[in-house]
């Protein structure tokens, strides 16, 4: 990893879901779901996102295409700014990134066959002739390990693992450098999961792709990342190299996650830190340090002032008063 | 789209067998409603009503040995007898070949009005749910006005404006059938709006046009399918209301509303003038709702794989 060259450079998004009440559908207060996100994506690796349901981590993927209208912040990849892109130029740059979805069913149309929906991405982009994107369909049906008949299929005759399998060949299609993976295994079997997680390793390595990888799996993310992010009630609260981070976690959450992992060796003596409370609601998130409220070690300053997301050496951030003492 | 498909079907399937997979039984979703269809009993006697009277609409008026407006001076009020089956009206035309000939304008008007309004009103629905914001408010709000009136005294009122006809009780009719459809669709587009697809469509770098025509018409159309059926009962009963307040079809036209009241005074000495226009719009309001509602039970998406 010397000098690795960025693509994807977050800084400051946020994203507020205006709440509206009373007869006018006057607003009334905002949900936070992202909250002052910045990070980095270098070219060929996979950053993964974890983080609880509801955090934000996908409504982070769906900023970076703009499928949210982010609230404030900038997303820069390859140097351009896609948060001042007109639609149109947008539209176009949606080649560059793709994204593959959680739930495999839901994200085909369930009129259109297998074929016409990996055709779809390039046919928009205006990729090939008729003829043309017919192979293509057959090359990328065989790349993620389906055969070409399947292409005449529609969607509800698939395994779910199939499913995402085709809803990765229709991201692959148009070539993207970026692919955001939102849960992209979560709603398969465990043993399917570990399929979907190697042809995605073997595809980043043949087409040179970059991954957003989010998820709430630890032990799936730790498979997969080269980086990982830990995101917290809207915010990032630590951010490392894949080793380091699950060896040396710094922050209170994450260690607190870490140690909820199941280990399939009984005998292991592990301290649990167990987090008492639910998380806290994104309309009206605590002031100072949004972990505040359940944290084991939480101070005086962290129920005012927020941490800032700093370095902590080796390119291990996070955001936690504990660490600037 | 199609030719695209076909030729990616062309390689026979391998015999490879598949593992793990459901089954693949149908071809496609088509399939299935079709073998649902067959099986669901009131879809088909509704089919079977519906397409009689269309037969009857199209063809039956060829071998009728009267005219609808054959007048006989000779044989008025006539009781239904072996040469006038459904007897004959005060001037002295035969009932039957008014109640065939009437098949058409009934189904012409229901043909109309309903797929006027099904075009209009998915339109519109289509954008106000699509687009949200200003134009959903300006669309849903004409539809709550049109809605606030009772349909038929609306349409009363638009043929009042534009004077009695069949042509402009069919505009009235669609107009006030408008407004169903719209939130109709307008409740569908909100809903797949939402579904991963569309979001994947979005995140391809599809243009919001073929989002909307490729994507989200496609997957509404079954609801509006349903309701038209329905609506087309509903349409019928408009027109013979309208043509029984006389400001739908004019004389001679032997509109089945227009019989009921030109018929209303002899109800008691010749029942028949109003009995068989009225068994004629009764079955036909029967067949297209049963129909429907077959239609419906087949194709309620909740029963979907």
């Amino acid at each position: 990893m010397t000098a690795p060259e960025k693509l994807l450079e977050v800084n400051h998004l946020k994203k507020y879901y205006p709440i509206r009440g009373g007869v006018f559908g006057r607003k009334v207060g905002e949900v936070k779901a992202v909250d002052d996100v910045s990070f980095t994506v270098r070219k060929g690796e996979t950053l993964g996102i974890v983080g609880e349901s509801g955090c934000g981590k996908s409504t982070t993927g769906r900023s970076i295409l703009r499928l949210e209208e982010p609230t404030s912040g900038s997303i820069t990849f390859e140097g351009e700014d896609l948060t001042s892109l007109s639609g149109e130029k947008m539209r176009r740059m949606r080649r560059e990134i793709q994204m593959v979805f959680q739930d495999p069913f839901a994200s085909l149309n369930p009129r259109k066959t297998a074929g016409l929906a990996i055709a779809e991405p390039l046919e928009v982009h205006g990729l090939g002739d008729r003829r043309e994107r017919g192979e293509k369909v057959k090359e990328l049906l065989s790349v993620v390990g389906l055969d070409p008949y399947h292409g005449e299929r529609y969607p509800h005759q698939f395994s779910g693992g199939q499913r995402q399998r085709i809803g990765i060949a229709r991201a692959l299609a148009v070539q993207p450098k970026l692919i955001i993976a939102d849960e992209p295994v979560s709603a398969l079997d465990v043993s399917i999961q570990s399929q979907v997680l190697n042809l995605m390793e073997d595809l980043q390595e043949k087409y040179d792709l970059t991954y957003v990888f989010i998820a709430h799996d630890l032990s799936v993310v730790r498979h997969i990342s080269d980086r990982v992010g830990v995101m917290y009630l809207g915010g990032m609260v630590e951010l490392a190299d894949r080793d380091e981070l699950y060896d040396h976690p710094l922050h209170p959450y994450t260690q607190a996650l870490l140690s909820a992992v199941p280990t399939p060796d009984p005998e292991a003596k592990r301290e649990r830190i167990i987090l008492s409370g639910d998380v806290p609601s994104p309309a009206d998130p605590p002031s100072g340090c949004t972990f505040h409220t359940r944290c084991p070690h939480v101070m005086d300053i962290c129920r005012e002032i927020r941490p800032s997301f700093k370095n902590y050496g080796g390119n291990h951030f996070a955001a936690c008063h504990l660490l600037e003492k | 789209m199609s030719a695209n498909s076909t030729s990616l079907t062309s390689p026979t399937p391998s015999p490879m067998p598949d593992t793990g997979e459901p089954k693949a039984e149908a071809a496609s979703p088509l399939g299935n409603v079709w073998r649902s269809f067959i099986k669901s009993r009131s879809a088909v006697i509704g089919a079977v009503i519906v397409l009689s009277i269309l037969l009857i609409a199209v063809i039956g008026p060829l071998f009728l040995p009267y005219g609808y407006n054959q007048v006989d001076a000779n044989s008025r009020l006539e009781a239904p007898s072996a040469v006038h089956w459904f007897g004959t009206d005060d001037l002295g035309r035969d009932v039957f070949a008014r109640v065939i000939n009437g098949a058409r304008i009934s189904l012409w008007v229901g043909f109309f009005a309903v797929t006027g309004s099904i075009i209009v009103g998915s339109l519109l629905g289509l954008l106000a749910g699509y687009y949200g914001r200003w134009i959903d408010v300006l669309i849903s709000r004409v539809f709550d006005i049109l809605l606030a009136f009772p349909g038929v005294l609306l349409a009363i009122a638009i043929v009042a404006m534009l004077g009695p006809s069949l042509e402009n009780a069919m505009y009235a009719i669609a107009v006030i059938n408008v407004p169903t459809f719209g939130r109709l669709m307008r409740s569908r587009v909100l809903a797949i709006k939402q579904e991963d697809f569309v979001l994947a469509a979005k995140a391809i770098g599809m243009k919001d046009r073929r989002i909307l025509f490729k994507h989200i018409l496609p997957n509404s159309w079954t609801p509006i399918m349903v309701q038209g059926t329905l609506n087309f009962a509903i349409a019928v009963i408009e027109a013979a209301a309208l043509g029984f307040l006389g400001l739908g079809a004019q004389p001679p036209e032997p509109e089945w509303g227009k019989m009921l009241s030109d018929s209303r005074q002899y109800i008691e000495s010749a029942p028949w003038t109003m009995i068989f226009p009225g068994s004629a719009i009764m079955l036909t309001v029967l067949g297209f709702n049963l129909l429907g509602d077959g239609l419906r039970d087949i194709l309620d998406p909740r029963m979907k794989t």
